[in-house]
């Protein structure tokens, strides 16, 4: 352990006053205990602490509506609700999970705790924007949920026109407002993300010793900057329509519905990419750790973000092959979307070729990070269907674009998310959760994801349209399945609260560094200083600064 | 197929069907393989450099130009084949056919109106010959619907305000189901229904015996839009030949209009429905706005601005100047 990033100290603080042992150090989580230094707090760990939580609740409603889902179409005709009910669930499900939890998840928890500490400052640019935009998220997904679980929302989280702005009765104009504030949220965190990657690295943190965990968030960024503005005013156009009559997109007002699908998707199929490039920003993270080896092809790793953030702006068409665009438009965005996949590919096979001549560790975040090449692989490729017209003819809008997109959505954000809080668990609280129960857990999650919806890739292929409540008995089989798995995977997303929950209280001290992984954020005491740093750190070493060689004579010595 | 448990393919039942399952194969074909060797090649990776195993791990690569390329062009390559099939494909799948039976679709919340050429109307059910192209145009009275038809991997959006239009060739007699595939409100699940393929005998030997289900002789549509044409007095305005007060409709589809504006478009079945709903949207040059406002879903519905448009279909139409006829797809 030779190499260090600081010039002058490892794993402890530099210049860490020495205080009298048998009082505990300071750190951001024990300053102070009162519930106003949590609410009007301005440290980014704290805020990130908060968003974990208030993230927590929100993705358990949003996996208890998918529960529902899930147990009423065990049978053709499910008898637990009402087809309106039915309507109302999927559609929380669907707000939930994409408005309050994917696109918020990995940047407002990981990236808010994170980037100041890889950097090498104290705090975000803006402290006080960042507590602004966790009260405008929380506004926001409490004023959704309340809509959605009380009121209820009937459109589903696309809220196509004319359905949503003329013809639905439920609480759309509320819903789409929770939208909207949390789209100024995400806004809030990307300026405050973009300004501090800019213009607070380090003394010597240059953009090529980045991790890339900041370049996939500084990507994410720019795409939140550039695209939620269009879909907050989409959004807002469908409630002047709908509140008062303005015709924008339904035609007795003299609108286009199909003008709403462009602008929706405009944004909407860019976000996918908000969902998606943080969790590939923590990819890279977990495998250059546990293959103690710098990723391989760190520029393209890292270019290739910047492309997919780019590409994924022209692509939107591609979700209106059967809308009536036109067939040449279909043409170009079909191309693109072909091209788009290329980086994604290229991020996958240099994820892989970094554990050649590695030493993998296969610790839980690894096991998450293998299980999300393995399902993202799937995710992507799958993608090539429904890129290509003909075939997206047949399968848009059935169970295969839902398989598709959970295999994207859940086995890539979701599989990233769990390996990061089992990362830098350790670094965020202090603590160690049993490791042993975390590496099984890990895999149960990965056989009830599969077992959820690969059945539902058949099922689509077959032609079982997606929000449907009644469905033809020849298709049970397949949704028997699925439901069977969605148990297994929502039982394995119980456990982690429990063992992560006690850890808190009985868990082993997890001291600075317990991977042994390069990076500033590892330089920082467990759980970190209020103010981070002592003092800020001089980076002379190469990003991912790993030598496995080394690492193994000095393992194999041991023994 | 339908009777085993577990049916692992849909149904064959129209031209597209086995083109679109070649693609589908193929792209599976490629989609196990990578997916495998991604799996293999971790599993191997993760065995031979396990933490705390004797291997070789003296000088590692970080950076290898070459092998970037390869893996950025082989998927490149293999990419843009799939698309010109895939496009090739689309494109002969929206390229209307010149000649076919022609159907006329209304969605409503929750289900299917279908109208026939010779006046016979079904709901939910759409009976059509085997081994002829079938060429459906769709439009919503509500929201938008999807006309969604597995076994012939055939679907496409049925929107309000506009005419959009499918076809395929039905190729095996048999009963089908029709999805609505496009979330329309509360009984979206309940907006089904079946096509019916028959042989070409029995088609024939349908649409005669159907007209017994009516009390009177049935009309075809354009005999239906000549009765409420003349119902609602719009020969007044609109004769045999341009009058002070309206042009004729005689030979109007396929002709050229100029506006009051200066534009100009050739008259297609939208610019005959805008005209009846929203006259004042483009007047036509050398007239004015007096033309009653047969306001949207009030006074005339779907089903009628279909009649009208078949009278006027009937009235003669007059072959669009530039000699290429515009590819449905292309609006």
């Amino acid at each position: 352990m030779s190499d260090v990033i600081i010039g002058t100290g490892k794993g402890t603080a530099v210049g860490a006053p020495q205080p009298d042992p048998n009082t505990p150090r300071v750190n951001y989580l024990n300053v102070s205990h009162t519930l106003s230094s949590w609410l009007l707090t301005k440290d980014h760990k704290r805020i990130a602490m908060l968003y974990l939580f208030s993230i927590s609740i929100f993705f358990a409603v949003g996996g208890a509506a998918a529960g529902m889902v899930r147990a009423e179409l065990m049978f053709p005709r499910g008898s637990l609700l009402q087809s309106e009910g039915y309507n109302r669930m999927f559609t929380a499900h669907g707000v939930i999970m994409i408005f309050f939890f994917l696109l918020v998840a990995i940047p407002a928890v990981f990236g808010n705790f994170l980037i100041p500490l890889m950097i090498g400052a104290r705090d975000l640019a803006f402290p006080r924007l960042n507590l602004l935009s966790w009260y405008l998220y929380m506004i926001a997904g409490t004023l959704g949920v309340t809509a959605m679980l009380f009121g209820g929302v009937d459109v589903g989280w696309t809220f196509y026109t004319p359905l949503s702005s003329m013809y639905s009765n439920g609480q759309v104009t509320i819903a789409i407002l929770a939208a909207f504030l949390a789209g100024f949220s995400s806004i809030a965190t990307a300026v405050n993300f973009i300004a501090t990657i800019h213009k607070m690295r380090a003394p010597g943190m240059t953009w090529d010793k980045l991790p890339l965990y900041v370049w996939g968030h500084y990507a994410t960024s720019v795409i939140i900057i550039l695209g939620t503005p269009v879909v907050a005013m989409t959004l807002l156009l469908v409630v002047l329509e709908r509140t008062f009559g303005i015709g924008f997109f339904s035609p007795e007002l003299g609108g286009d519905p199909v003008l709403f699908q462009h602008m929706f998707w405009f944004y909407s199929h860019p976000a996918v990419y908000i969902m998606i490039l943080p969790g590939f920003s923590v990819i890279s993270e977990i495998i250059a750790c546990f293959s103690r080896k710098k990723i391989f092809g760190y520029h393209f790793v890292a270019y290739s973000s910047m492309a997919i953030a780019g590409l994924g702006f022209l692509v939107w068409g591609h979700h209106m092959y059967v809308s009536s665009q036109s067939m040449y438009q279909g043409t170009v965005f079909s191309l693109l979307s072909f091209l788009v996949a290329i980086p994604s590919a290229v991020k996958v096979f240099n994820w892989c070729a970094t554990m050649y001549k590695g030493s993998v560790w296969l610790a839980s975040p690894m096991i998450y990070a293998i299980s999300f090449l393995g399902l993202f692989v799937i995710g992507g490729l799958t993608g090539m269907y429904l890129a290509a017209m003909a075939t997206d003819v047949h399968l848009t809008a059935t169970y295969f674009i839902v398989a598709h997109f959970h295999y994207v959505m859940v086995g890539g954000t979701v599989t990233a998310f769990m390996g990061a809080l089992h990362f830098w668990w350790p670094k965020m609280t202090g603590k160690m959760y049993p490791e042993n129960i975390a590496r099984y857990n890990a895999l149960i999650v990965f056989i009830g994801f599969n077992l959820t919806f690969l059945p539902q890739f058949v099922a689509g292929y077959l032609g079982m349209p997606r929000r449907y409540h009644y469905y033809p008995a020849e298709y049970q089989p397949w949704m028997i399945l699925s439901t069977t798995g969605s148990t297994v995977l929502g039982f394995g997303m119980i456990v982690p609260v429990f063992y992560l929950l006690w850890s808190l209280k009985k868990g082993k001290d997890a001291g600075p560094n317990p991977w042994g992984a390069k990076g500033l954020e590892w330089e920082t005491e467990s759980p970190p200083d209020p103010h981070n740093f002592h003092h800020i750190p001089v980076v002379t070493a190469p990003v991912y600064d790993y030598d496995a060689e080394a690492e193994e004579r000095e393992l194999q010595g041991e023994n | 197929m339908g009777n085993s448990w577990l049916t692992f393919q849909p149904e064959k039942a129209s031209s597209f069907a086995g083109q679109v399952d070649a693609l589908f194969y193929v792209i599976t074909a490629l989609t196990i393989f990578f997916t495998a060797a991604v799996g293999i090649t971790i599993l191997i990776l993760v065995n031979k450099y396990k933490r705390g195993k004797k291997a070789d791990r003296s000088n590692p690569v970080h950076d290898h130009q070459l092998i970037e390329a390869i893996w950025t062009f082989t998927p490149l390559v293999m990419a843009l084949a799939i698309f010109v099939w895939s496009t090739n494909m689309y494109i002969h799948m929206r390229t209307m056919p010149k000649h076919s039976y022609e159907a006329y679709v209304i969605g409503k919340q929750w289900m299917w109106h279908i109208q026939h050429p010779n006046g016979i109307r079904e709901n939910n059910e759409l009976t059509v010959p085997a081994g002829q192209p079938v060429k459906l145009t769709m439009i919503s009275q509500d929201v938008i619907h999807a006309f969604y038809v597995p076994a012939f991997r055939s679907q496409y959006h049925v929107v309000p305000g506009r005419y959009t239009s499918m076809w395929f060739t039905p190729t095996k007699p048999g009963s089908y189901h029709i999805f609505c595939n496009m979330l329309c409100g509360t009984q979206h699940s309940e907006m089904v229904g079946k096509v019916n393929v028959l042989s070409p005998k029995d088609f024939a030997a349908w649409l005669d015996k159907s007209g017994n289900r009516f009390t009177e002789t049935p009309k075809t549509l354009a005999q239906a839009g000549e009765q409420l044409f003349n119902d609602m007095r719009c020969g007044t305005c609109h004769g045999v030949e341009n009058t002070e007060r309206g042009p004729s409709l005689h030979n109007l589809l396929g002709s050229t209009r100029v506006f009051t504006n200066g534009a100009t478009q050739v008259a297609d079945e939208d610019y005959l429905r805008e005209s009846m709903i929203d006259p004042f949207a483009r007047i036509t040059k050398g007239y004015s706005n007096t033309m009653p406002v047969y306001v949207y879903k009030k006074q005339i519905n779907e089903e009628q601005i279909r009649n009208i448009i078949e009278y006027i279909k009937s009235l003669g139409t007059t072959k669009p100047a530039s000699s290429q006829p515009a590819p449905a797809g292309l609006r």
